[in-house]
């Protein structure tokens, strides 16, 4: 068994964790509120550090590039939910993040999720796999309109459509329970390894 | 560059090899940043150095190619590698920028500063020698206001933009709109009619991402929907977030309804709360306020990662009825099993236009089914072209 107190603490809190499966108790309420609050203080620190620090402080005040008044006025007018009179003003900043996130995404998600899917549906090579893709791309297309009312042909495409979809859900869904599943293996082999010392 | 400075710097290009064997016989060089020594049978140099700008990028990359030396793969095959060298004159001193391995012909300066004109050294090297220097012409990078290869994108945005413009133009002057009915969508209601029997609570997890992720801005307007109709039926509402913005955004978006509904007193801002910005610490904290809060109906809307599964499989638990809605492929499998209705992919961003009925709405929805009929009808055009050997098409669609 291990000596080692930084093993112990890891192993009380891996059981906290898992004593939630048998159900809500004062354990896993400590483990919980534990890893919200450390977690809550890591990331205050690391956006201070890796954001507040290199992104604003020392543009403005070590280069001084003054630009950076600009988004450090935003930020600050975040802070003007704590004054119900002016709290109108924090609307600014989430509307420029708002607006730049979706300026941003919208040219990054045409040339990723569709020009780029359509020239790879594109092939010369003419097999059986092949024309069942193209079926289920143009079928599984067929299943997101929402302007038409699903009947006649788009009622049959929609429904195969449905059903590429659902077989993609399985295959996913089977690979991705074999990747928790080795998870859970992982955490096993750390109590009856590093902290039990029953297995090599 | 005039005519004087062409004879100019063709006198360098023919003269430094010269200059510089005799520099490096003489002993001169001692201080450079390359080997230097030259032995009797050196490998032959490459030829044909030429520097530009490169294109289609933000400036301060400067592409070097040359053709290879006659020992590259032929003649006593004894290079190894290729030493790229840059100065800001013919007559200053070259400092090694990199090297490429034998076989490769070019290398790209990514150093360089816009403006400023480089001249590029290549010689060849066999791991002990060097050959003689070939010396490109100046060249010097800038930006790219528009990048070429990404054409594509533009049209595509812009016949999107064309066709979401002209349906909000036609559903603003009352034109009817169909949309088809959405079975998680007809579902919302139902689910907050249930918490409210049951005395319970709901609960909406609006996901782990920020506001500048589009299902994030989806999910807010679902939560506007569902804050109406908590305020209007009386039921509590709990909204857990993992990012600050977004409790804001979330705490903005129901007092809004709860102002709708006429209910303003109602509104308590300390139930739409921030956890944490950990994805596992979120979930974790989400779970135990299902466990002790005890929701009637639980909604999953936004971008979800890992811990989707954890989420509903506590939600479900718990007895209350769940609605999720994600365009995480990876995550719809988990919804779909642990709950009792769920919004796949597009789905999600159809449902703020089912449910608000906005004119703005409908014709985005409108606009974007025009969007993916067009590009059934290039795919279906396209895969026929490209079986026949016309590619030009696939072409047209790599970006670059």
């Amino acid at each position: 068994m291990s000596t080692n107190p930084g093993v112990w603490v890891a192993v009380i809190m891996t059981i906290g964790i898992f004593s939630f499966l048998y159900k809500d108790n004062p354990l896993y309420k400590f483990c919980e509120h534990l890893f919200v609050g450390i977690s809550l203080g890591y990331y205050v620190a690391l956006y201070w550090n890796n954001g507040v620090i290199p992104k604003l402080y020392i543009p403005l005040f070590r280069q001084h590039n003054y630009f950076y008044l600009i988004p450090g006025f935003l930020g600050i007018l975040y802070f003007s939910r704590f004054v119900r009179k002016y709290a109108y003003l924090s609307r600014w900043p989430m509307a420029f993040v708002l607006g730049a996130g979706s300026g941003l995404s919208i040219p990054a998600i045409l040339q990723a999720r569709i020009i780029a899917q359509m020239r790879g549906t594109m092939s010369d090579t003419f097999t059986v796999s092949y024309v069942v893709m193209v079926i289920g791309v143009l079928a599984t297309l067929s299943y997101f309109f929402f302007s038409r009312e699903h009947k006649g042909f788009l009622k049959i495409a929609s429904g195969i459509g449905i059903v590429y979809i659902m077989v993609g859900f399985g295959a996913t869904f089977g690979y991705t329970v074999m990747a928790r599943v080795s998870l859970l293996i992982g955490r096993a082999q750390f109590l009856l390894r590093d902290w039990l010392g029953i297995i090599d | 560059m005039d005519g004087v400075g062409r004879s100019l710097v063709r006198y360098w290009r023919s003269a430094l090899p010269l200059v510089i064997v005799l520099w490096s016989v003489s002993g001169a060089a001692s201080g450079a940043t390359t080997p230097d020594t030259v032995t009797p049978e050196p490998p032959s140099p490459p030829s044909n150095v030429a520097a530009e700008d490169r294109s289609n990028d933000a400036g301060g990359s400067v592409v070097i190619s040359w053709t290879k030396s006659a020992d590259d793969g032929g003649g006593k095959e004894s290079v190894v590698e290729y030493l790229v060298l840059r100065s800001t004159s013919l007559a200053g001193e070259f400092q090694q920028i990199g090297s490429v391995r034998s076989g490769v012909a070019q290398f790209v300066d990514q150093n360089s500063i816009d403006g400023t004109p480089y001249f590029y050294m290549v010689r060849a090297s066999d791991g002990v020698s060097l050959s003689l220097p070939e010396v490109s012409e100046a060249a010097s990078s800038s930006a790219q206001w528009f990048h070429t290869g990404r054409t594509n994108i533009l049209v595509a945005g812009a016949l999107l933009s064309f066709l979401v413009l002209l349906f909000i133009r036609k559903a603003k002057r009352g034109e009817e709109l169909y949309i088809r009915p959405i079975a998680g969508l007809e579902a919302v209601d139902e689910a907050v009619g249930r918490a409210t029997e049951m005395g319970k609570p709901i609960m909406y997890v609006p996901g782990i991402m920020d506001m500048d992720d589009i299902q994030t801005i989806a999910s807010m307007i679902i939560l506007g929907r569902v804050a109406r109709k908590a305020a209007e039926y009386e039921t509590a509402l709990l909204v857990p977030t993992s990012r600050s913005l977004v409790m804001s955004a979330a705490q903005e978006t129901v007092k809004e309804a709860y102002l709708d509904a006429g209910r303003p007193d109602a509104f308590d801002a300390d139930r739409i709360r921030y956890l944490t910005d950990d994805q596992f610490g979120y979930a974790a904290g989400v779970d135990g306020l299902m466990l002790r809060e005890v929701p009637g109906a639980i909604f999953y809307m936004g971008a979800f990662y890992a811990e989707s599964l954890i989420l509903a499989e506590t939600g479900h638990s718990t007895g209350a009825i769940q609605i999720a809605g994600t365009a995480m492929p990876s995550q719809l499998p988990f919804f779909v099993t642990a709950c009792d209705y769920t919004l796949i992919g597009e789905e999600l961003f159809a449902a703020s236009a089912y449910l608000s009925k906005e004119p703005l709405l409908l014709g985005s929805l409108k606009g974007q089914d025009w969007g993916k009929a067009i590009s059934i009808a290039i795919l279906v055009g396209g895969v026929i072209l490209v079986s026949f050997g016309m590619s030009k098409i696939v072409e047209w669609l790599t970006t670059r």
